[in-house]
């Protein structure tokens, strides 16, 4: 299986990452996840991995039990799609896919946008609220990251708590907006 | 079936309005693709899934009104013929891809038709706005009334980077496709369309010929729409559409005028002779019908005839093709009995006018 960022080297790293209850599967190569901050600098840092595991609420492949297998591709969590079905018959299959491939989609909206690869235009009214705590989290998980890289944990799991309390209130958001 | 009746059916309300710039732009459109946050797409969902789509909608906004369009009517594809099926998409009112579905899908709409929602095409919900003549913005700020109106029941699948999640990536975004249709008969006759459609290809806008095959214009009337949905906002993506509809309405205006100047006599034989087959012939193939209605209708523009309406050629374009024709004869039609039948049509319409 290759590694979903550089899609060159071989993943190495499997995780299972939640993200809003949502099972997310991670496919790295050494490097990239060097990158992401997954790893630290040091070749024995799988120690640190497993605390970074508890920060970013993930778990390693091996201890879930579901198994990641190495050889099947990622398929969406909703709609079962995978990246070579998407792109056989150009299509995503459902909202989630566009998660799931997230890391691969940069290249395809570019070519198909003349470049552009992020939308500009209008903004659902109602859900205006829940994309502002989106975009908090968005700032505050760089921020993390940061932290993280500096080893400063003490201050990373605070970060960590102001996320968790964004999310909950972004489900909370979801939810209300479900009762209609 | 009278034929006063039947032209009734073949014209949508708005059509007969004159817009501005009415006789190059045929009409404006703004289409906006929109999905359900929490069903998958339509083409991979189970019936289970789409009847949630068109349950909800139905309920939801089968005769409500919005603003002046007037009570909404909910149509399941399921319930129509074939032959209405095709007068709706020979109407531009739905598309192919809707008919994929025909036992999960459905359509709303307003009774002047100038909305038009489906549900369930390639995308839960496909809105598409239409106005008369050249008016992109105003069809713009309607269609996102439409789409907030909507959006106060539904929630979308939206992302902050992503904009609208569509079923296809070339949708993503805006999910909007902003059209206009041009009658273009002057840059076709001094051959500048073959020119200038690939130089509006390269500026990321789409031409392509209307009621033909492939990109074959028949009637001299092209489509032109944006590609891009990501990256650029609504607005933006308008008003660059609107700049190119601009020059385009300038070079036709100036053909015209060249054509005239330079080869009147010429410019009207070939008006008047078409005019002459659709008052006299007996058989009448779509192609011949089409060109000779375009013809018709320039002279309609520049003066040249004058006792005919100028809305004749939208209306027999519309009348004169296959579901519409086997809709007046009431049922199947072989191709040569539509030939038949379309020189008659033709034929009645026009000495409707005298
Ligand atoms: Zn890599
Ligand atoms: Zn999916």
């Amino acid at each position: 299986m290759e590694c979903q960022d550089c899609h060159e080297r071989d993943a190495t790293l499997h995780f299972a990452q939640s993200v809003n209850g949502q099972k997310k599967e991670v496919h790295l190569c050494e490097q990239c996840a060097k990158e992401r901050g997954y790893l630290s600098g040091q070749e024995d840092g799988y120690s640190l991995q497993d605390l970074l595991f508890g920060l970013f609420n993930m778990e390693p492949a091996s201890q879930k039990t579901e198994p990641v297998s190495q050889k099947e591709p990622t398929r969406c969590p909703k709609c079962g799609m995978s990246f070579t079905e998407f792109k056989r018959i150009g299509k995503f299959g459902c909202a989630e896919c566009y998660y799931t491939f997230s890391d691969k989609l940069d290249p395809v909206f570019r070519r198909v946008h003349s470049g552009n690869i992020r939308h500009q235009g209008k903004i659902p009214k109602r859900k205006g609220g829940s994309l502002h705590i989106k975009k908090q989290i968005l700032g505050l998980r760089s921020e993390l990251q940061h932290l993280i890289e500096q080893e400063n944990f003490e201050e990373a799991a605070e970060v960590r708590d102001e996320i968790r309390a964004l999310e909950r209130k972004q489900t909370e958001h979801r939810e209300a907006g479900d009762e209609r | 079936m009278s034929l006063n009746h039947f032209i009734d059916e073949a014209l949508s309300p708005w059509m007969r309005e004159e817009g501005p710039d009415s006789d190059i732009v045929m009409s404006s459109r703004i289409r906006l693709a929109r999905n359900f946050s929490d069903v998958v797409f339509p083409i991979i969902a189970d019936e289970r899934e789409l009847r949630r789509v068109t349950d909800f909608i139905g309920n939801e906004f089968a005769d409500k009104s919005f603003k002046e369009y007037e009570n909404f009517e909910y149509v399941q594809m399921a319930n129509l013929s074939t032959i209405e099926k095709r007068m709706l998409i020979e109407k531009h009112l739905i598309s192919p891809v809707l008919l994929k579905r025909t036992g999960t899908s459905a359509m709303l709409i307003s009774e002047n038709e100038q909305v038009s929602i489906m549900v369930n095409e390639e995308d839960h919900i496909r809105l598409q706005l239409y106005l008369p003549g050249f008016q992109l913005e105003e069809t713009l700020n309607r269609a996102f009334e439409l789409d907030d109106w909507l959006e106060q029941k539904i929630d979308y699948a939206y992302d902050e980077k992503w904009g609208y999640l569509s079923s296809c990536p070339t949708n993503a975004g805006t999910g909007m496709r902003a059209s206009v249709m041009m009658h273009l008969p002057g840059l076709v006759i001094t051959r500048q369309v073959n020119r200038l459609i690939p130089a509006i290809n390269q500026l990321g806008l789409v031409v392509r010929g209307l009621y033909g095959e492939g990109s074959e214009a028949r009637g001299n009337i092209f489509q032109i729409s944006n590609q891009i949905t990501m990256g650029k906002s609504e607005a933006d993506i308008v008003s660059d559409l609107e700049s190119i509809v601009r020059q385009l309405i300038d070079h036709e205006r100036k053909a015209r005028k060249h054509l005239q100047e330079q080869s009147g006599m010429r410019l009207e034989d070939r008006i008047f002779r078409s005019y002459g087959v659709l008052q006299h012939s007996r058989i009448l193939d779509s192609k011949e019908a089409a060109k000779c209605l375009s013809n018709v209708r320039l002279g309609i523009d520049l003066g040249i005839i004058k006792e005919i309406s100028g809305q004749i050629l939208n209306e027999l374009m519309i009348l004169t093709q296959p579901g519409f024709l086997q809709h007046y004869a009431d049922g199947v039609l072989a191709a040569e009995d539509r030939d038949v039948l379309r020189a008659t049509l033709v034929r009645e319409r026009l000495l409707m006018e005298n």
